[in-house]
């Protein structure tokens, strides 16, 4: 290597130094920001509690208070009910989410390409987004042999929408340049489809996809109100039928941590997928 | 020093940064890549072509003929619309013409083919990859992934930019991504070389230097070159041939050789002269 080369490699290596440093100090920056906001969440709930327990009207839901959730979570969790709880639930997300991605993904990449299906297909695919997917439930338990079914179907309903149209939007915007130069050098479809179109739009799929799990963990605990004997939902009707409301309490922390993880995951997947500079 | 640093170029080491190109033999090149060497650009003949656009009412190409001989470096100059672009394109398979065809070693082109590359004005690569994926992917839509390792290596040092093999190509100023564009073009071993105003968007220190290395590198090759371009200068540096172009309907007016000296340095009286040339047929015709 050239003397040249040597001094442009080692310069290269300081950037990259630089570049890393001024990362973590951003990442710091953000953990503390975070923790910060979670400290006042906190005490609005801990003013919320001690409101609750002075109200002769609401003593009753004292145990909603964040002393009692806790210690009852702390129980729950050494008991391994926390996951006892959480694994039906995510079973049943993950099958839902799993689904509406088979079939919006592809869906989404055609309608972003064939402008002839795009308009087709939008005005059945708008009515249909806009209906409420738990106003599916009635059809749903008549249509599938099992509540579990019936249920991933409700989450599917939920989720195809956001992650159809966030592919279809990405798709749109991909830069007609790179699919004249992929033809230039010789790409097939295929070849177009996982070097050029999949990549480009990763990102906006994962998008789509952070919306829908945002949808379908809200659409999850109705849902699961339904016959089913497993999940956070029958968790929550079930606490709340037993009017221990410590473990109700806990419950909607735990519906709450599991949600903020999973959109953590998604956040740093679209981070990952993200080619833009401006964007990392 | 490696073996490639030693070859001797009409530019190498004479600029820094982006114009700066270490010299590689077409031999050298192969040899290290394990790939044959091209030694012979693609003929090119146009014959009777004529194209309009769908839902217009006029020609935008009327009645083009001519050749391109194997190895050498012609200019399609123009003012805006007249249709250079438009029979670049053609030239590469990306559109077929209304009326005649375009033929390459004798063969009517139906489509794009990895021996035939276009080069345009931006250079468009993929900011998902690095430098070396961009370069190489030519090669593994040709699956040709064997050649990948020994071959990219080698293009990007004939483009000077081995230092950044496997840096992200939005890391790269204009120029340098132009290189890799150029790189990624030559993956494949064309015969042909079709330049859609590549340097149009650089500034005028980089795009001096890339065009004087293109035409380094298209001789060291042996490529054809096509280059469409609106600046008289460019044109004088880079071609052997001029071919003048009219607008309305798209059309061949000139046709002419250049020779601006053995260097085709801008400062001599040479170039000059054959510069002044080509404005003047120019501002006559087009």
């Amino acid at each position: 290597m050239t003397d040249a080369a040597l001094s442009q490699s080692d310069q290269l290596r300081s950037d990259a130094t630089k570049a890393r440093i001024a990362m973590l100090q951003g990442w710091l920056r953000s953990l503390a920001i975070g923790a910060l906001g979670l400290a006042i969440l906190g005490a609005f709930w801990a003013l919320g509690g001690w409101y609750i327990a002075q109200s002769p009207g609401m003593f009753a839901f004292a145990q909603l208070a964040p002393l009692p959730t806790l210690e009852r979570l702390w129980d729950m969790a050494q008991r391994g009910e926390i996951w006892h709880m959480s694994a039906p639930s995510l079973n049943r997300v993950g099958w839902g989410l799993g689904f509406a991605i088979l079939i919006g993904v592809p869906m989404g990449i055609l309608i972003g390409r064939l402008a002839w299906l795009r308009d087709l297909s939008n005005a059945p695919f708008q009515l249909l987004r806009m209906i409420s997917p738990l106003s599916w439930m009635p059809i749903a338990i008549m249509a599938f042999a099992t509540w579990d079914a019936a249920i991933i179907f409700l989450i599917f309903v939920a989720s195809v929408w956001p992650i159809m149209f966030a592919t279809a939007a990405g798709v749109k915007r991909i830069d007609p340049a790179w699919l004249k130069v992929s033809r230039n050098l010789g790409a097939n479809p295929l070849h177009m489809l996982f070097y050029v179109i999949l990549p480009a739009i990763a990102q906006d799929i994962m998008t789509g996809i952070r919306l829908a799990l945002g949808i379908a963990w809200v659409v999850l605990v109705p849902a699961e109100y339904l016959g089913v004997s497993s999940g956070l939902g029958f968790a929550i009707n079930d606490a709340r039928d037993s009017l221990d409301y410590a473990r109700l309490g806990a419950t909607v922390l735990v519906i709450g941590v599991i949600g903020y993880a999973l959109d953590s995951l998604c956040l740093l997947a679209i981070k990952r997928f993200s080619w833009l500079r401006s964007d990392t | 020093m490696t073996a490639f640093s030693t070859i001797k170029t009409l530019e190498s080491g004479a600029i820094k940064g982006d114009a700066t190109v270490p010299g590689v033999s077409q031999k050298e090149l192969s040899e290290k890549s394990g790939s044959p060497a091209q030694g012979h650009g693609a003929h090119v003949q146009i014959d009777g072509l004529q194209h309009r656009y769908k839902g217009t009412a006029a020609n935008c190409l009327q009645d083009l003929n001519f050749k391109v001989d194997a190895g050498q470096i012609v200019a399609l100059v123009g003012r805006s619309g007249c249709g250079k672009s438009t029979l670049l394109h053609l030239i590469a398979g990306l559109m077929q013409p209304s009326v005649g065809g375009v033929y390459i070693n004798g063969n009517r082109v139906k489509s794009t083919c990895p021996r035939w590359v276009v080069m345009f004005q931006a250079p468009s690569l993929f900011p998902w990859m690095t430098v070396a994926q961009n370069a190489a992917l030519g090669l593994r839509f040709a699956g040709r992934t064997s050649e990948i390792a020994k071959r990219v290596p080698a293009l990007l040092e004939l483009v000077g930019l081995t230092a950044f093999a496997d840096r992200n190509v939005q890391d790269l100023s204009g120029g340098q991504q132009q290189r890799v564009a150029l790189a990624r073009s030559l993956a494949t071993q064309p015969d042909l070389l079709l330049l859609d105003e590549p340097f149009s968007a650089l500034d005028a220190f980089t795009r001096r230097a890339l065009q004087q290395d293109v035409r380094r590198i298209a001789k060291e090759l042996g490529l054809t070159v096509v280059l469409v371009t609106h600046d008289i200068t460019e044109a004088a540096i880079m071609a052997d041939r001029a071919l003048i172009m009219a607008p309305d309907p798209g059309r061949i007016v000139t046709d002419t050789p250049l020779a601006p000296g053995p260097e085709r340095h801008r400062d001599s009286p040479e170039f000059e002269a054959e510069r002044a040339r080509l404005s003047t047929l120019f501002e006559a015709t087009a």
